[in-house]
Parts: C-alpha cells; structure tokens; sequence
C-alpha cells in the first residue's frame, strides 16, 4: 500500500463505522444480560 | 428459528469480511476495485457511507409502515418494529454522519458545509429519529406508542426530502451515482452493492435480535407488574 495521508481518513471512516456499530452491539449484549437476570429473579421468586 | 439466526449470523460475517476487501482491495490484487481517478484512495469511505445511508432510509421506510399499522390496528408486534427500526436506523445514520465529514475533510477542505442542503437534512432527521427515540425511553403514558408513531409519520416526509435533494439542488455533496444520469464503473457499482447486500444482512440480523430482546422486556415488565400485584393483593 501506498503511504499516502488519505489513507489515515480512510482507516478514520472505517474504524468509526466499526466503533458506532461495535457499541450499539454491547449495548444490545448489555440489554439482554440484564433481561437474563431479571427472568432468572422472577422465576426464583415464583 | 434458532438455525435460521445461526445461518443469517454467519452469512452476514461472510458477507462482511468480503466486502470490506472488495471496498479496501487495491487494482492489482485478487478482485481488486479500481481507485477513483480524482479522489484517490479516500473515495472508498463510498463504500461504507452511501450502503449506510441506504440502509438508514429502507429502515426510516420501515419504521413509517409499522407505525401506520400501529395506528390503524394498535399491533403491539407493529410497535415493537417501529421502535425496532427506527433505533437500528438511526446507528446506521449515525454512520453517515460520521463518515461523511471523514471524506469531506481531504476533498473538500473541509469536514461540514454549513449551506449544503443533504447534508443539513440528514443531520435534521438524524435529531428528529433521536427524538423520537428518547420520547419512547422517557415517556410513561399509556399514549407513549401512538404520539411515537404520529411522530414516526411526520419524520417520515423528511425523507425522501433528503433522498432526492441532490437531485433537484446543486450541493456541495456529490450527485446521484447509479440513477439520475450517474456514470459509476461497473467494477464500483458491484462493489458499492455487495456492500449494501452485507449491511442490510447486518441490519436485519441485528433488528431482529433487537425484535427478540424487546419482547422480552415487555415480557419480563408484564410478569413483574402481575408478581408486585399479586403481592400488594395478599
């Protein structure tokens, strides 16, 4: 590859198209962990 | 349905990882993509950018058709859907908004254009589905869906507005590249469409395990409403 300074913002672009989806992912991963213990409560309790 | 998500997951990887070499692949390698004559290198960010921006709109579409339904039928499914499309819309959007200045910067100098009308629309309808989502996640009224799905309808008319505003305005951003008398290299067409082809298998792997999680939230707040009731009754 060539060492051009382009292609710092074609890394940038794409590493933040990465980052943006990554972290919605461990959102959603975070989400259902939560849901996992509350339904593990409710039937505990039940 | 289990299998039918292992098969989208993984075909979606598959998908993902030959699209990101098809978009990085240099002319001279194994299916390389030509690089753009006047941009150089830095005008493949296209191939993440404009792929985002049409998933972003097919999913703006979707969550207008599931809130009318909503409206019309009161569908809890039809809810969860709007709610569902609309969130993944707007990562996607976000995307766009993100990698646009990114590109910006080396060709046009700079990273935003205060008068282009694209891309003022964008960052309008980004705030008005981020709006719409937090009115969802604040809102405790029993009207929350309906007022979300009103809501849903009119930020829908912004988007074939910003669709089309390069069509009818001369804008900094660039004109259309496949319709509309676009002239894009056959080569790049594929390339820039097998993209789209792995971001909406990512979006649809991720809607519907964002479909699958919200049902069971409401699920697990249902359970809970009937256990603290039945312990307020005893």
């Amino acid at each position: 590859m060539n060492p051009d300074p382009q292609h710092y913002y074609l890394l940038a672009a794409f590493l933040a198209t990465w980052a943006i989806h990554g972290t919605y992912l461990a959102v959603l991963a975070r989400k259902y962990k939560k849901i996992r213990q509350e339904m593990e409560e409710l039937r505990k309790s039940s | 349905m289990k299998r039918g998500i292992s098969t989208l997951a993984v075909l979606t990887s598959i998908m993902l990882c030959l699209a990101l070499y098809f978009a990085l692949a240099q002319p001279d390698w194994p299916f390389g993509t030509p690089t753009e004559r006047t941009m150089g290198y830095v005008q493949r960010i296209f191939y993440y950018h404009v792929p985002s921006a049409w998933t972003a709109f097919l999913l703006f579409f979707i969550n207008l058709g599931a809130s009318i339904v909503y409206l019309a039928r009161r569908s809890p499914k039809a809810d969860i859907v709007a709610l569902v499309s609309a969130e993944v819309g707007v990562v996607f959007c976000t995307v766009v908004l993100v990698t646009g200045p990114i590109w910006a910067r080396p060709v046009w100098g700079i990273w935003w254009d205060a008068d282009d009308i694209r891309l003022q629309s964008t960052l309008i309808m980004w705030l008005i589905y981020v709006s719409y989502l937090i009115l969802r996640r604040v809102s405790t009224s029993s009207l929350t869906a309906v007022v979300a799905a009103v809501v849903a309808i009119l930020g829908a008319l912004l988007v074939p507005f910003v669709f089309f505003s390069i069509w009818f305005y001369r804008t900094q951003h660039p004109s259309p590249v496949i319709a509309h008398g676009g002239s894009l290299d056959p080569h790049m067409a594929f390339v820039l469409l097998f993209n789209w082809a792995a971001f909406l298998c990512l979006a649809g792997l991720v809607c519907w395990t964002r479909y699958r999680l919200e049902i069971a939230k409401r699920e697990v707040e249902e359970a809970q409403a009937l256990e603290s009731l039945m312990e307020t009754s005893r």
